[in-house]
């Protein structure tokens, strides 16, 4: 584990994610695990924020309407916009129809990021398969930093929740997760192993202990 | 408190009025993510000086004219409750508590990489609950280990120390009381791994050769602090284990 400021190598590496080079050296910029692959050193981070990435896909809620455009709040330090024309399959005329008759200030969207570049606020898009308005199911905020425990490697954790639970379950890049099962009953089972697991990431035999914790409380 | 009267700060065999050697810190504890509504947080104990810290951030500019297009705007807001000192401290903001915001916001800047998040703004919240000299010091220091809670990037952590001149000797990280009584007070703030100095003031009186001396004795004391802000770190990420499953 490394905190700021740690040096981590010196010569003939490359920087990867959350590492910056001082001449020769590279040094941790956050406090996480520290991970060698490739020649790339890079750095876990066990804190942190969201940064938009195009082609990412994430949860976000409506804060506000504006005439021919939503502005979402993807637990970013950036807000995302989603315009009409990335939402409907029809122009919207701000004169005749009112933008939040579509989609109203609290409601949740899954959406795709299609640009980001930090001088603007990240775009978004439903224009895809399985995006668009969330109708039914219990939407959750998760640490970032936990997102790909939650999946697990190739998927493993996610694949083995959904057997394990029956509900669909789609975990956002910006760290929140939308589960959608029979009952009430079902999602907050769900949403309970999830805080475990945020609980318990980097710890071994997680999918294991997990598993085992879905079968223990099912009903 | 100790009221008691001390007449003389310092024993003919280098004692200090609380018992520290002349080149000897207080104790110090810190402590990380002590706050749920803030992005991160760390409270520390330095002696009987007392301090929370919240970080928010980096997050939407508000007001959105004072956004910087290059970078994040960090903001310090240092604040002493009207409890922390013994008299009664008016709670308006008084000029010493904006001068500090100002201070303490340039000694954590250039630590932080405020170029990956542009547009945004990095509000740091200070709050002494008491007081007993050190605070710039302990805050600097909490500080950074409260944006490195809020996983924001940073070059380095930020350890700070002063020395002070009490009865024509210099001593480590000054008390209230001899900071009041003494001859000069210089506080520093660090980056150890960088060996680079964010902020040194001094008031009072001191020879070049003070100077220099102070400066050795500075540094060995932010060296001493960062060990502290160290093992704060580590004892509270400690849960985390090698991650073997990891994606």
């Amino acid at each position: 584990m490394v905190a700021p400021g740690a040096l981590l190598a010196e010569g003939d590496y490359e920087a990867g994610f959350n590492v910056y080079h001082d001449g020769e050296k590279l040094y941790a910029s956050m406090v996480g695990l520290a991970d060698l692959r490739n020649g790339a050193v890079s750095v876990i981070p066990l804190r942190g924020c969201y940064l938009p990435q195009p082609g990412d896909v994430v949860i976000g809620k409506v804060v506000e309407c504006i005439s021919t455009a939503w502005m979402l709040d993807i637990r970013s330090p950036y807000q995302g916009v989603l315009f009409a024309s990335e939402f409907l399959s029809k122009p919207l005329n701000p004169l005749r129809e009112e933008a939040r008759r579509f989609l109203d200030v609290g409601e949740m969207v899954i959406a795709n990021v299609i640009a980001f570049d930090r001088t603007r606020n990240p775009s978004l898009s439903t224009k895809d398969h399985g995006l668009g308005k969330i109708q039914r199911g219990t939407v959750i905020d998760v640490d970032f930093t936990r997102v790909p425990r939650i999946i697990g490697k190739k998927g493993s954790m996610i694949s083995m929740l959904k057997k394990e639970s029956g509900a669909q379950i789609f975990v956002g890049q910006n760290g929140r997760v939308w589960i959608s099962g029979k009952t009430r009953d079902d999602e907050a089972v769900v949403a309970e192993a999830i805080r475990k697991i945020e609980a318990e990431a980097h710890t071994n035999g997680l999918t294991d202990r997990i598993r085992e914790f879905l079968l223990s409380n099912r009903r | 408190m100790d009221k008691s009267t001390v007449t003389k700060l310092i024993s003919d065999d280098g004692i200090r009025c609380d018992g520290r050697k002349v080149d000897e810190i207080r104790p110090i504890k810190f402590q990380l993510g002590v706050l749920k509504n803030t992005d991160g947080s760390a409270y520390v104990e330095w002696g009987r000086t007392k301090i929370l810290v919240g970080v928010m951030g980096p997050r939407e500019s508000h007001p959105k004219h004072l956004a910087l297009a290059d970078r994040a705007r960090i903001d310090a807001f240092y604040r002493m409750a009207s409890f922390s000192v013994e008299e009664w401290k008016s709670p308006a903001p008084s000029r010493r508590e904006v001068e500090l915001s100002k201070v303490i916001r340039e000694a954590l800047q250039p630590a932080v990489f405020v170029e990956y998040f542009p547009r945004t703004s990095i509000d740091i919240f200070i709050e002494v609950l008491q007081a007993d000299g050190s605070t710039r010091c302990a805050s600097i220091s909490a500080a950074s280990l409260a944006l490195v809670d809020a996983g924001i990037p940073m070059r380095d952590l930020v350890s700070s120390i002063a020395v002070g001149k009490v009865e024509g000797k210099l001593v480590l990280d000054v008390q209230d009381k001899e900071d009041k009584a003494g001859e000069s007070d210089m506080p520093m703030a660090y980056m150890p791994t960088k060996n680079a100095v964010t902020l040194l003031q001094m008031d009072g009186q001191i020879t070049y050769e003070e100077f220099q001396q102070s400066m050795e004795m500075l540094k060995k004391g932010c060296l001493e602090v960062y060990k502290k802000q160290r093992e704060a770190i580590e004892s509270h990420f400690k849960v985390v284990e090698p991650a073997s499953e990891e994606a």
